[in-house]
């Protein structure tokens, strides 16, 4: 299973603030951590919105917003990718992570193939599983 | 804490991430697997009955450990036909709780390595290494591990309770192998981690959710051997491997569960940040320099299909050469005749004939219904339609489930078509 786990912005990563030297050791020293156990995919830290955009779509018409976005406690500053067993697995992790009072941690599930099984009608499904299981039954005589 | 369902769920991530440094770390300390394994288990337990009232603690790590040498110095203490050798354990035990020092990381990792090679020890059979694998690293239940490979739960409990007592018996030392013996035992690792991953890969449309989990797992053993062992040129082959294989599993499968050959899928599904990863892996063997292994030279077939944006763009020359290289370092027939499909690729069907003629003798390919497949392709292309269909039919009496039997009848069926008037 994958997540995505989500960093918020604040003011200070917003005005582009670096965090202090002990924050970035103790944020390397827990990539190291995740790295080592083989659940980091991905992690990354986004730039301020100021140096974003945003599209507006409207009908056939596009708009193009450019940063800075009030709105900090909505904005993203970085995520990571775990990839782990079970949500619970997720939680413990980011548990883990060296943020400081009052930031909240988003954490959602990435869509896999199974998900996408809509193709399928129950019928389909049930007939799918009879099918594995003899296969993997036939496989074992 | 939260409901009972939901703290069990959470003791149970904290386990799967504590579980293996764990149990390493208590096999150093006790010398032994088995007692170490038990001895975690202990801790578990303890765990369960605990945390739902207090919570997990700040550190689950440090607070599984020291229950765990609480238990062995326990254990060692009612033991009484135990020698004095052991009741000093029980002290320097006991000295090192009191004192709670801190773990080197280093240690931690090296035990980990240890843990890895016990685990895998060539004394074991192969279906014993990659259960206690599951169950040490894993930290898998072996409940879970038995839904995974399809094996009634006691039968896999039996399983893992023969691997640990014939380490035990063997008195297999706990170390990482140096020297002449590090190729053989490292390659005894990589085949688990690999056959655990195939298994996962080899899981079809309504399968446990647990099957096809396993490549996940594969994958993150995998990632965890590269960091110990870094300077393993072929760790790093299969991680890369495993990555871009892992990366087609959105597109292998169709919408009836059916599966799709690698030229025939839509390579929109591919995952190009698995694959980016698997290319990341692949350039660390080659930093490290010295002849691809095989694990290296299969990732890099594989890579050659993950950075064609179409099939048409595949640089199949380069494949084969792949393939030449592999069949001179691991000969096999499965091999030869993938090196036949690609050298049809890159310079005609008569080339590629030409190999998959060779193997016409081979006792191994007798009943592996993709030799004649593969001819009778090939001798469709070059308008040998009679031959073709012979082979076909050949091919669909081999097949092994119905839909590839269907799949060769209509193909079949197409060189008659296709020589009417």
């Amino acid at each position: 299973m994958r997540f995505m786990v989500m960093v918020p912005a604040s003011e200070e990563s917003e005005a582009g603030v670096l965090p202090s030297t002990e924050l970035i050791a103790a944020m390397g020293k827990y990539n190291e951590e995740l790295v080592k156990a083989g659940v980091m995919l991905a992690g990354e830290g986004l730039h301020p919105t100021s140096k974003g955009a945003r599209v507006r779509f409207s009908g056939h018409e596009r708009t193009v917003i450019d940063g800075p976005f009030t709105e900090s406690k909505e904005l993203i500053a970085g995520f990571w990718l775990f990839q782990v067993r079970s949500k619970e697995e997720a939680i413990e992790w980011v548990k883990r992570a060296p943020f400081g009072d009052g930031v909240e941690i988003e954490i959602r599930q990435v869509f896999e193939m199974e998900d996408f099984g809509d193709n399928m009608t129950p019928e389909l499904r049930e007939q799918e599983r009879r099918i594995g299981a003899q296969i993997q039954q036939n496989k074992r005589s | 804490m939260e409901a009972p369902g939901a703290a069990h769920r959470t003791i149970e991530a904290v386990w799967r991430i504590e579980a293996a440094r764990l149990i390493a770390g208590l096999t150093r300390i006790v010398r032994d697997v088995s007692l170490a394994e038990d001895l975690a288990q202990d801790a578990l337990v303890a765990a369960l009955e605990q945390w739902p009232e207090s919570g997990v603690p700040d550190n689950p790590g440090a607070w599984l450990m020291g229950t765990a040498k609480h238990r062995a110095i326990d254990l060692i203490r009612r033991n009484v036909r135990l020698q004095e050798k052991q009741e000093q354990l029980a002290r320097e035990l006991e000295a090192q709780t009191a004192d709670q020092p801190a773990v080197e990381p280093d240690e931690v990792g090296d035990d980990l390595l240890r843990l890895i090679f016990t685990a895998c020890h060539p004394v074991l059979s192969t279906e014993g290494r990659v259960a206690l694998t599951l169950r040490l690293l894993g930290g898998l239940t072996t409940e879970e591990i038995a839904r995974s490979f399809l094996v009634p739960v006691p039968t896999m409990y039996q399983r893992i309770v023969r691997a640990k007592k014939t380490l035990s018996a063997a008195r297999v030392p706990f170390e990482v192998p140096a020297g002449p013996d590090l190729a053989g035992r490292l390659s005894s690792v990589l085949e688990v981690v690999y056959l655990i991953f195939n298994e996962g890969y080899a899981a079809t449309a309504g399968d446990d959710w647990v099957r096809p989990e396993l490549c996940g797992e594969a994958l993150r053993l995998g990632r965890i051997l590269a960091e110990l062992a870094p300077n393993e040129p072929e760790v790093h082959g299969l991680v890369a491997l495993m990555e871009i294989q892992a990366s087609r599993s959105r597109a292998r499968i169709g919408p009836r569960g059916e599966p799709i050959l690698l030229l025939e899928q839509d390579r929109s599904r591919w995952d190009q940040l698995l694959i980016h990863r698997g290319l990341v892996a692949l350039e660390r063997t080659r930093q490290l320099g010295g002849s691809l292994g095989p694990y290296a030279l299969q990732a890099e077939i594989a890579a050659c299909h993950a950075r064609a944006r179409a099939p048409e763009e595949t640089d199949w020359e380069r494949i084969v050469a792949l393939y030449d290289a592999l069949a001179q370092l691991s000969p096999s027939p499965v091999i030869e005749l993938n090196r036949a499909v690609a050298a049809a690729m890159a310079f005609g069907p008569a080339a590629g004939l030409e190999l998959a003629d060779r193997l016409s003798g081979e006792p191994l390919l007798e009943r592996y219904h993709l030799l004649p497949s593969v001819r009778g392709d090939l001798l469709f292309k070059l308008g040998r339609l009679d031959e073709a269909r012979s082979e076909f039919l050949r091919a669909a009496g081999l097949a092994q489930n119905a839909r590839e039997r269907v799949l060769l009848l209509k193909r079949a069926a197409a060189c008659e078509q296709s020589s009417s008037p």
